[in-house]
């Protein structure tokens, strides 16, 4: 193991991390969105919005992020809609974010039974109300575990990035075994890397579920 | 209607090369999957037993590689193995090692969580009406984690399908990487190839796990 090499190249390595959980963070923001949105539209059966949006669920678990993002940013071009690299890593995680989201909160919504909205009813709530101080609750601390699973998931699907010339961590460990041939080292700081980014949220997330388990009811 | 270059795929032999390269993707997921499920079981198994330090290597292993994503693993493997060891992987050799040793804790770790649901008083209940250790297991535990099981195994098979796709990234010449040499042959001739091609195997990996997805999810309703 050469030290020097790893202290020579950090700053690169740092730059390509900063990087990645900046796309990873916008992105995971608007599946976030996107599947709040779906699982809405599905769970009311809003007309016509309901099909669309199980449509797009489909299409978009079924696919790789890896053939999505080489659509977005090598397909699109030719009819005439370009889009820079970064916003593509964005719209890429999104749109497969979106869906998984999707199904994390609605299976949070389905979990609360209908008496809630009925006790909440007659209690005198109004439906703001409602889904505010009774739904929402119990339907997050249902989802949660699903949405920090899912949320780590988006952050591991970001290191095929560098297929789109997105200068990431994969791109800057293939670079520096490509022009160095220093293998060991390019690849034991992609993995401390990896591992600063993930292992943080990892324990983040389980921390947040023990803490929400609290909320539930019945057990 | 604009032209979104699919003609390129009638030209030749062209679409019968990217189902090939696709049958490569799929080659080397039908034999992870044939390896990682029985070993999932196995450690799944072993998870629950209740001696401490085989639970603690397990647990390290499960954490360890599912950590990391698929791609890491594979450049670690791909790589490393060459250099450090002196091997010469070919890509979808460490494509096979990598998608084994990842589903196996994936699987494993699914086995594992149905194992646990089971509840306590299945055991009692079998015990109380007289049935034996292997007699319980039998007809009791696995018939029920086999249902909790299967579902979520079956998504697990359309998640390591759709990973399959990165090994383009270690020189695998699969569906991906025929659609590139495709859309690059073409250039002058089809310029708007890239669009064409790339939504067809967009929609050649749809084919495949969409159905998959669909069984998943017909046998969890149908068993929950």
């Amino acid at each position: 193991m050469n030290w020097d090499f790893i202290f020579k190249y950090l700053p690169l390595y740092e730059r390509a991390a900063l990087l990645t959980v900046k796309i990873g963070l916008s992105g995971i923001f608007f599946a976030l969105l996107i599947g709040l949105v779906c699982a809405a539209v599905r769970c009311y059966q809003v007309p016509f919005a309901d099909q669309l949006a199980a449509a797009y669920i489909e299409l978009s678990r079924n696919t790789p992020l890896l053939i999505q993002l080489f659509f977005i940013y090598y397909g699109l071009p030719k009819v005439g809609l370009s889009i820079k690299p970064e916003a593509c890593g964005v719209i890429g995680l999104a749109f497969l974010g979106g869906s998984y989201m999707a199904e994390a909160f609605r299976s949070g919504l389905e979990s609360v039974d209908k008496i809630q909205w009925e006790s909440a009813a007659s209690l005198g709530l109004n439906s703001a109300q409602t889904l505010g101080w009774v739904i929402l609750p119990q339907a997050l601390s249902t989802s949660v575990p699903a949405l920090v699973a899912n949320v780590i998931f988006l952050l591991k699907e970001t290191s095929v990035f560098s297929a789109i010339s997105l200068m990431d961590l994969m791109f800057t460990a293939k670079d520096l075994i490509g022009l160095y041939s220093k293998t060991t080292e390019s690849l034991f700081l992609l993995v401390v890397f990896y591992l600063i980014i993930l292992l943080p949220v990892s324990v983040a997330g389980s921390l947040l579920e023990r803490r929400l388990r609290h909320a539930g009811f019945g057990d | 209607m604009p032209d979104l270059g699919i003609e390129v795929l009638f030209k030749g032999t062209n679409m019968l090369r990217l189902l090939q390269g696709l049958w490569v993707a799929m080659r080397i997921s039908l034999i992870s999957v044939l390896i990682s499920m029985p070993l999932g079981i196995l450690v799944g198994a072993l998870m629950t037993v209740k001696n401490k330090a085989v639970h603690a290597v397990f647990k390290v292993y499960l954490e360890v590689i599912r950590i990391m994503p698929q791609l890491v693993l594979l450049f670690l493997v791909y790589f490393d193995t060459t250099k450090v060891w002196r091997i010469n992987l070919s890509g979808e050799a460490a494509a096979i090692i990598v998608f084994v040793l990842w589903g196996t804790a994936e699987m494993g770790d699914l086995v594992r969580g149905a194992l646990v649901s089971i509840p306590k008083h299945q055991y009692e209940s079998s015990q109380a009406l007289g049935l034996g250790r292997l007699q319980t297991y039998v007809y009791v535990i696995i018939p029920q984690t086999l249902r909790r099981l299967l579902p979520l195994s079956i998504n697990l098979i359309t998640r390591m399908i759709k990973t399959t796709s990165l090994v383009l990234m270690i020189g695998v010449v699969e569906v991906l990487k025929v659609a590139q040499q495709i859309i690059e042959a073409n250039r002058m001739t089809t310029p708007n190839a890239a669009f064409g091609v790339f939504l067809v195997v967009l929609m050649l990996y749809f084919v495949v796990c969409w159905p998959i997805s669909m069984l998943a999810r017909q046998l969890e309703r149908k068993w929950s």
